[in-house]
């Protein structure tokens, strides 16, 4: 029997034939896949990685639905002008906590991984309500829908608790003050400050859009923005734990 | 007919249809009720008034079919079903001109910004998954689903399988479809590329798609003919492989039952190759095994040649789904995806030129002895040009998975002029050439309205793609080259904005490059629409003759 009569097994079986296509593509995902889950360089924790706070998590998901990852990646690659352009390459461990990960596949415009403290709260207010008033080159859409809406407070508790269901390590102090620490952190004033920055390290808290009165998704947006990339302290990091 | 009245009985896929349409209306009602967000209670809505049509419709159905359901043969001849096929031949070149057309907005927008209008649902960041799920899923899932019933009924000589089951498919999918467009618009994605749609939606398309893979398969196990043709491997490849791709990209935990958001299980380096374990599978297996399998059944049958080698066919049928797989991690070269992962992703790629120009070898050689006829038959023309530009997409796609180039490449314009090479030239000129076939076939007529206006789709529709794909070289290029650029005093060049600046000219080219590429599809829903209607009373005329005479 030659090999091209063998062949015939598939041709003849429907079944045979679905069984053969499933185990040929098992294979390539299953070895590239699967080491993922328990590699060290893509599972160890880096000093200062911490769960966003609800403000920041309601901010990125603003960011998620308004597809800005179309047009910014959040991945700096480890090449000359990258790192000297946005900073340190990215770290598997910055985007641990990200259910989407949101590094993108285009720069119609420039990285975000970074971007956190570069710019003034006054500044991204503006340019995100009308680029051009900023950067008159700049092909970005206006964003100034943002200020008038406001943030569903009171939903808060239950994205940290579906977080936590996907791996994010929300502790239950963090799920059950969700709601005071997201007011907490769009008002500098609030009587909530101090319980919300322990339990958030390094999280800032102030009036991100300038505008008193309830928090606005440009309160979350700006206060997500100016956070990426400052979580990890780069003079403490040690790069040889964590060889790729 | 009125005797036999008291016989006729439902099926139990009748029956058992409309009563789980009809407990859908409500729970469907119910969950818009409790909606916690506007586009879930709209979405909720919709899904509540096409449960209930659908509930009519099966019942009218009833009502007006004659007391047994069609034989699956008549006079010993198989009595195929076109009536599904129709549908989605029709949606496809809607769908088509819809996803060209916004297409061509998000294009234009990116030339002169003042487009998006600063609304919510006009933004590029919105309109971007609308034209890409329009084109690939929308055009492109419509003209695979209507080829592959056409050609698994024809190569296997039976009725298409089941009775409810092809209409519920081809309903469903562009149920789905609805769903996801809308849904972009209001501001509902996970953002995973080619698998925004959020949970619930992906739950129907689950459902829709296992119907659609028994409905095939089981055509296949009741097929006259011994062997199983080679264009339903590729059929079943791409349909067996995207259901396993849809759920290992989108399993996740909905915020509530009665809203939009949720969150994906998979997270950060994780989710990033999961998504683009799916997201280059997409390309492989969607817009290539599927459309391969297309190239296998039309271009045979137009140039009416066998295919070229049935040896070289299995080689590359199973080299190519067994590389594709792999391919993935080249989307993730030099990020936190280790750097094992990128090397396996960049060297299956390359490999993957092999196969994948033995399917251009295949479809092309078929052509052997038939070549004068691209001068005659514009129709075959698009269908070789379709696979000149496979061809030539597949050893572009390598080129870019080397790390090197890919360093340049990754991030810019010269990603978007690659996939459109493929998109417009491969997937659009393949499906407009099927389309060109089915619609005279599946409406019995004796050809299309006319050649000569699809020789000028041919024309126009291929300076665009020139056009687009060449500005995106010389933009995607040019942007790598910035951004890399040092001063002699090795300082970085330039700012980030002066790369965007330096697009612009590029932009307005690409969009016209697009706008010719739409007013050839229009050209051709108006040429599908003439062949369909206007021929009417052309061909009716001498068939009365006949008629007379005899």
């Amino acid at each position: 029997m030659s090999f091209w009569s063998r062949h015939q097994i598939f041709e003849k079986n429907s079944i045979v034939l679905v069984g053969g296509i499933l185990a040929v593509i098992a294979i390539g995902g299953l070895v590239e896949i699967t080491p993922l889950f328990y590699l060290k360089s893509t599972i160890e924790v880096v000093d200062g990685i911490r769960p966003y706070t609800p403000l920041e998590l309601t901010g990125r998901n603003v960011y998620v639905r308004e597809g800005c990852y179309l047009c910014h990646s959040q991945m700096i690659r480890p090449l000359r002008d990258e790192v000297e352009r946005y900073g340190h390459f990215s770290l598997a461990a910055e985007s641990m906590y990200d259910h989407p990960f949101q590094w993108g596949s285009k720069r119609t415009g420039p990285d975000l991984a970074r971007v956190g403290a570069k710019y003034s709260d006054e500044w991204h207010v503006t340019h995100l309500n009308n680029p051009r008033a900023i950067v008159p080159q700049s092909v970005m859409p206006g964003y100034s829908f943002l200020s008038e809406t406001e943030v569903d407070v009171a939903g808060i508790a239950d994205h940290l608790r579906t977080s936590r269901m996907v791996g994010v390590p929300y502790s239950d102090e963090q799920i059950a003050n969700a709601v005071a620490d997201l007011k907490a952190q769009a008002d500098a004033d609030n009587a909530g400050v101090d319980a919300f920055a322990k339990r958030y390290p390094k999280a800032v808290a102030r009036n991100f859009d300038g505008k008193p009165g309830t928090p606005t998704e440009m309160d979350a947006l700006v206060s997500y923005l100016q956070m990426l990339g400052t979580l990890v302290d780069f003079k403490l990091y040690n790069e040889k734990a964590n060889l790729r | 007919m009125n005797q036999s009245q008291t016989a006729k009985s439902m099926t139990h896929g009748e029956a058992g249809l409309a009563i789980v349409f009809a407990a859908s209306a409500f729970l469907c009602l119910f969950a818009a009720a409790k909606a916690l967000d506007t586009a879930f209670a709209f979405h909720a809505s919709l899904a509540c008034a096409a449960s209930l049509w659908a509930v009519f419709a099966i019942m009218n159905r009833y009502y007006d079919r004659p007391d047994s359901l069609p034989a699956r043969e008549i006079n010993g001849r198989p009595n195929y079903n076109m009536g599904p096929i129709k549908f989605s031949a029709v949606m496809a070149v809607f769908w088509g001109i819809a996803g060209f057309s916004v297409g061509l907005l998000i294009a234009s927008q990116l030339a002169w910004p003042a487009l998006n209008f600063d609304l919510p649902w006009t933004s590029f960041g919105r309109l971007r998954p609308l034209h890409t799920s329009a084109v690939v899923f929308a055009f492109g899932g419509n003209v695979l689903i209507a080829t592959s019933f056409y050609v698994v009924q024809k190569t296997c000589r039976a009725r298409l399988a089941g009775d409810l089951a092809p209409w519920f498919v081809v309903i469903g999918y562009n149920f789905f479809i609805l769903i996801a467009g809308t849904g972009y618009l209001l501001g509902v994605t996970q953002s995973k590329e080619y698998a925004e749609p959020e949970w619930y939606a992906d739950l129907w398309l689950t459902i829709v798609w296992v119907t659609y893979l028994l409905v095939f398969l089981m055509t296949i196990v009741k097929r006259k003919e011994p062997h199983i043709f080679v264009a339903n491997w590729f059929y079943l490849a791409f349909i067996v492989t995207i259901a396993v791709l849809h759920l290992g990209n989108n399993p996740a935990l909905p915020v509530s039952m009665f809203g939009s958001k949720s969150y994906i299980a998979w997270g950060g380096v994780q989710d990033a190759m999961f998504q683009w374990w799916y997201g280059h599978n997409a390309v492989g297996f969607f817009l290539t095994a599927g459309f391969l399998a297309i190239m296998y059944y039309f271009i045979p049958k137009r140039a009416e040649r066998p295919v070229y080698s049935y040896r070289l066919s299995i080689i590359h049928f199973w080299a190519i789904i067994f590389l594709y797989i792999w391919a993935g991690p080249h989307h993730l070269h030099y990020t936190a995806l280790p750097d094992w992962a990128q090397t396996l992703g960049m060297t299956f790629s390359i490999m993957l030129w092999m196969p994948s120009w033995g399917g251009m070898i295949n479809g092309m050689m078929t052509l052997s002895g038939a070549w004068d006829k691209l001068r005659t038959d514009p129709v075959l023309r698009m269908l070789v040009v379709s696979v000149a530009f496979y061809g030539m997409a597949t050893f572009e796609g390598p080129l870019m998975s080397i790390k090197v180039v890919n360093s340049l490449s990754h991030y810019t314009d010269w990603t978007i002029g690659h996939v459109h090479s493929g998109a417009l030239g491969w997937v659009g000129f393949v499906s407009f050439g099927a389309l060109y076939c089915l619609f005279p076939w599946l409406w019995d007529r004796k050809g299309l309205y006319s050649l000569k206006l699809v020789n000028w789709h041919f024309w126009i529709a291929t300076i665009g793609i020139v056009l687009y794909i060449s500005s995106m070289w010389v933009s995607g290029i040019l942007q790598g080259l910035m951004w890399r650029a040092y001063t002699s005093l090795g300082f970085l060049e330039y700012s980030f904005i002066e790369s965007v600046e330096a697009m612009h000219p590029f932009y307005i080219i690409r969009a016209a490059g697009g706008a010719l590429f739409l007013i050839g599809a229009l050209i051709m829903a108006f040429n599908l629409w003439m062949t369909v209607y206007a021929r009417e009373e052309e061909v009716t005329a001498p068939v009365a003759l006949q008629a007379a005479a005899e």
